[in-house]
């Protein structure tokens, strides 16, 4: 059985499809991922987006969409991908996904390109309290993202700028219009722009912080979302919420999209 | 569950609090749809295929404006959703 788990979030598409394996002796081993695919939406229509990574993952696999007896979406635009069988919140798949690939997590920590969000997880993967914040984009990638460029800097230098800093700048603006602002004087005052960049990243972990604390931190603690390729950013919130590790998985945009095919497998039953 | 919908902003912290696990087999009879002068409270089915409350979108991002005239400044002692509600239920963080 291959289900597949669509994450169409505001900046990139993820599929993940899922193949459900017996592995004798191993009763652990219940399923393997058998291909991911990311695709950026670019220019062309976010509904066209899902079919045509879809369809390029398909074939990337080696697999036929009838292959595929179950389509699970999730993510800002899940209810645009038409061909999903059904669709699930970001998170349930979030959840499930951190879940599964790592079982003592039980704190979710989400920091995607537009929102971020934390959450509560049991031993089964299921979201059991969680917060995010509906109205601003300061405490997610975009942000980090507007930054990176009033700076002139790759997001990648802007990342690893802000290791070798060890100031802290505290950044009062909470809208990303202001806090700009705020960038532009820090700059005009001669601050160097590792310690802005800093600044900014520890802003971005303190409001996702203020959201995990609104669930509480319990257990392990897992980051999924693109935020995590930001070197920066992952130890501003270690830091921010003064916790000894943090659990980085090596795909983490896809946690979502393989929580999704996960459930879809699950409802298989 | 217990889901937070809200936001926070400059001016504060505004969440509402829906402990889901409380809206199947409502004690309440889903009294906090008629509650709210406003409204906002929905009735769905979650991922878990339970049918709970929730914000309606369109509220979760106004709610310090949505909430106001509930408030003791609006003339309340009490807020008609929390009081309607099964105790615990729903929360204001502010």
């Amino acid at each position: 059985m291959i289900t597949a788990g669509i994450d169409m979030g505001s900046r990139s598409v993820k599929v993940v499809l899922l193949e459900e394996i017996k592995v004798d002796g191993a009763p652990q081993l219940n399923y393997s991922v058998k291909k991911a695919h990311l695709m950026m939406p670019g220019d062309i229509d976010a509904d066209q987006a899902a079919e045509k990574a879809f369809t390029e993952a398909l074939a990337a696999a080696g697999v036929s969409r009838d292959q595929v007896t179950s389509v699970f979406a999730t993510g800002a635009g899940r209810k645009q991908v038409e061909f999903a069988t059904e669709g699930v919140t970001e998170m349930t798949a979030g959840a499930k996904g951190a879940v599964f690939m790592y079982p003592q997590a039980r704190t979710v920590v989400d920091v995607g390109a537009e929102e971020g969000r934390g959450i509560k997880t049991d031993s089964d993967g299921k979201a059991i309290d969680f917060a995010g914040n509906e109205k601003c984009a300061a405490g997610a990638g975009s942000f980090a993202e507007a930054m990176s460029r009033a700076l002139q800097m790759s997001l990648k230098e802007f990342g690893e700028a802000s290791l070798r800093s060890d100031k802290s700048i505290p950044m009062n603006a909470q809208c990303t219009v202001f806090a700009e602002s705020e960038v532009v004087s820090l700059i005009h005052s001669a601050t160097p722009k590792e310690d802005i960049a800093k600044a900014v990243l520890d802003a971005v972990a303190s409001r996702v912080c203020a959201m995990v604390r609104r669930v509480g931190i319990e257990g392990n603690v897992v980051l999924i979302g693109g935020m995590v390729h930001n070197p920066g950013f992952v130890a501003s919130l270690k830091n921010a919420m003064d916790v000894d590790q943090v659990l980085l998985p090596d795909l983490p945009e896809f946690v979502s999209a393989l929580g999704c095919a996960l459930i879809a497998a699950e409802r298989q039953h | 569950m217990i889901a937070n919908y809200g936001y926070k902003d400059g001016s504060g912290e505004y969440y509402i609090s829906i402990d889901t696990d409380k809206c199947i087999d409502c004690a309440a009879n889903r009294a906090c749809l008629t509650a709210c002068p406003k409204e906002m409270f929905e009735m769905i089915t979650d991922d878990y295929d339970d049918e709970v409350a929730w914000v309606k979108k369109s509220n979760t991002r106004t709610l310090a404006y949505d909430c106001a005239e509930c408030k003791p400044a609006g003339g309340h002692t009490s807020l008609p959703c929390t009081t309607a509600c099964t105790p615990g239920a729903i929360k204001h963080s502010w």
